[in-house]
């Protein structure tokens, strides 16, 4: 799969849907009318610091980690919803990141996003037919009755049956299930290539979560979707993923396939997330990895490798040097000074 | 004597639309250094349970029906003055949200020492604060922290703050209401532990409200599955996780992912839960229940027990089950 002579001019290959090179993204962080007065150096969030990695064509591939650690800032920086700092973004092959006006419109067709929140990511105002369908409206395709055709079929797609049920209803008489139904449909009516999700079933109620991932799951099957799948829950992310990448204050710690990522887990910090993840067996007893202290903020990032301070193994060399992402074994990738290969 | 006893608790919420039965019927005792989960989906009823313990449900939440008996005083008949001493004097609660509990404006010392003197006045203002110190000294705090501000620390910090108060004045019963769904796992686990050591040390009696089944495996000696209002399966952790009887619970045991199973099958509920203006007739799970029979859809069933303290309601553990249509 991996010769060099399938790839594109930009270097990336062709099974791959999308790539990300050296990626970054620095908030600025607002002054104070005192310290402007006193010229204090400008400070950054650094929300996503140099991340390299590639989605293949048909995967799903996971940003895992907690809250604050860059998984939804990437996820949106590869949509275009955010302006990287640096870095480049490959799009079959071309770099999303040069691209402006209508080729970046173009490029938007193929790739979409499901947000976390399906009563915020709904217009209240909006029918089912007119929301589903804005898309479309949007890129000039078509309306009227030609619209509400398609409308009905990605409704029958994504298990809202019988269509004409929902069409002319409004959000609030849907429930939260069925609105992440509405805005998975939405997402893959102008069949994109590509889709975002972000912790798309963390508000669902349980015994429909499963439904959900289901779903996805088949509409990468027939539609042939690549995903990018957001969560911080890393018993979802075992269930549905491909390959999954642990992210740490804006970094990638380790990336690998699942099965090596929960089998075989190398990095001190995806340990101890792995070890911290309930099991729903009262008999069962965990073997714990305990960490110091809370995540950092990312104002004030730690010096040399980002995990040192909560690291139950560090070394003098953690504090002083950034390790290197590194190739450990085939396709398993850590960023750790005590892992060599 | 169980050190809380509920009784037929029933409440409504009384809407403009009519009636919701959000809570019907249900009865559970607590014994001290026990830890009991409650667990459901949203609109389930167990958060209004939970408050209704320290008749904390507001207007339009009323109780219409049943006891709450703690150390053997019925809370549910008590004038509002001696609920005080009832509410963080003999039951506490930590709320799930701990950004928004905790006063932006106040330190920390001050939310310690308005609460342990307005229970004993008789105490003064720097031994309340010692009393605080030791407190934080249990929850991994350092105690010069008690100068700062809310907003001077993490979620994770915050929330174990709100479980300082919570035990500061030592009650008996502590009811933790998704205290963990705003955190992060390995901030989860850390508040967990916590919970768990501190109910030990103190010697109280927890109740852990979640709509995670595994945190409430896990972590609690007994369980009641919550649905709709209605109590569908009552047993011990352990019992419940080997043998889940009732239907609604064994779906709830597939649906979730299990990260120690290799290749698992996740099998959703099918259909979504009942809307509590008009909830469905005979049993509320019916709807969704690929047992269900012609009585199940006209006649409730009863909370039986079928052996080892396990309760289920359920028409499937009737010996009349296998000949009715």
């Amino acid at each position: 799969m991996s010769d060099a002579s399938n790839t594109t001019k930009a270097g990336q290959k062709l099974s791959e849907t999308v790539k990300v090179e050296h990626l970054k993204k620095y908030f600025p962080v607002q002054k104070s009318f005192l310290e402007q007065l006193f010229g204090r150096k400008m400070s950054y969030v650094k929300a996503v610091d140099d991340i390299t990695f590639s989605v293949k064509r048909g995967e799903i591939f996971t940003l895992a980690g907690e809250s604050g650690c860059g998984k939804t800032t990437t996820g949106r920086l590869i949509i275009r919803l955010l302006e990287p700092t640096a870095g480049a973004i490959y799009f079959n092959g071309v770099d999303t990141t040069k691209l402006k006006g209508e080729k970046l419109r173009l490029l938007r067709r193929k790739m979409q996003i499901i947000f976390q929140d399906p009563y915020a990511s709904l217009s209240p105002r909006m029918k089912i037919v007119d929301a589903v369908g804005h898309p479309l409206e949007i890129h000039g395709l078509t309306t009227g009755k030609e619209k509400k055709k398609m409308v009905s079929e990605v409704l029958n797609k994504v298990g809202l049956t019988p269509p004409e049920q929902f069409i002319n209803l409004y959000p609030h008489q849907l429930s939260g299930g069925q609105r992440q139904r509405v805005a998975l449909a939405r997402s893959i009516i102008l069949n994109p290539e590509f889709i975002v999700a972000d912790e798309p079933v963390s508000m669902i109620d349980v015994s429909l979560r499963a439904t959900l991932i289901d779903l996805m799951l088949n509409l990468r099957k027939d539609l042939g979707l690549t995903y990018l799948f957001i969560t911080h829950d890393l018993a979802v992310a075992k269930y549905i993923s491909d390959r999954i990448a642990i992210m740490y204050l804006g970094k990638i710690v380790e990336m690998s396939s699942k099965e090596s990522i929960f089998l075989n887990p190398m990095h001190p910090y995806t340990q101890a997330l792995l070890s911290a993840i309930p099991i729903p067996n009262p008999e069962r007893k965990r073997k714990r990895i305990e960490l110091i202290g809370e995540v950092p903020s990312a104002i004030n990032i730690p010096t040399g490798c980002r995990f040192h301070p909560r690291c139950p193994y560090k070394k003098d060399e953690c504090s002083r040097k950034a390790p290197p992402i590194t190739e450990v074994e085939k396709e398993h990738f850590v960023a750790c000074h005590l892992i060599k290969s | 004597m169980p050190l809380l006893e509920i009784n037929s608790l029933t409440v409504d919420y009384r809407t403009s639309r009519g009636a919701i039965r959000a809570v019907e019927n249900v009865s559970f005792a607590l014994k001290k250094g026990e830890t009991l989960g409650l667990v459901g989906e949203s609109g389930s009823g167990k958060s209004t349970l939970g408050l209704s313990i320290i008749r904390l449900v507001s207007y339009p939440g009323v109780i219409v029906k049943g006891h709450v008996k703690i150390d053997g005083k019925d809370i549910v008949r008590l004038p509002e003055h001696e609920l005080r001493s009832v509410r963080g004097g003999k039951v506490a609660y930590i709320f799930q949200d701990p950004m928004t509990s905790l006063n932006p404006v106040k330190k920390i010392s001050a939310h310690f020492v308005e609460l342990i003197r307005t229970h004993e006045p008789n105490v003064n203002r720097e031994e309340a604060l010692e009393r605080a110190k030791t407190v934080l000294k249990d929850l991994g705090i350092r105690p010069e922290r008690i100068n700062d501000y809310p907003h001077q620390f993490s979620g994770g910090m915050r929330q174990r703050i709100m479980i300082g108060l919570a035990i500061a004045l030592n009650p008996g019963v502590v009811i933790a209401d998704e205290p963990t769904t705003a955190l992060d796992v390995i901030v989860q686990e850390k508040i967990l532990d916590l919970l768990e050591s501190l109910r030990n040390a103190y010697g109280m009696a927890l109740i852990l409200i979640s709509h995670d089944l595994s945190i409430i495996l896990e972590r609690c000696d007994r369980v009641i599955v919550m649905y709709a209002g209605h109590m569908l399966e009552h047993a011990s952790s352990t019992e419940l996780h080997k043998n889940p009887m009732h239907p609604y619970t064994q779906g709830l045991l597939q649906s979730i992912p299990n990260v120690e199973l290799a290749d698992q099958k996740l099998a959703a509920i099918p259909g979504s839960p009942p809307n509590m203006l008009n909830p469905p007739r005979g049993c509320r799970f019916w709807p969704r229940c690929s047992y269900a029979k012609k009585i199940c859809r006209t006649k409730e069933p009863p909370l039986i027990d079928i052996g080892h303290n396990h309760l289920v309601r359920c028409f499937k553990y009737h010996k009349s089950w296998s000949k009715v249509e």
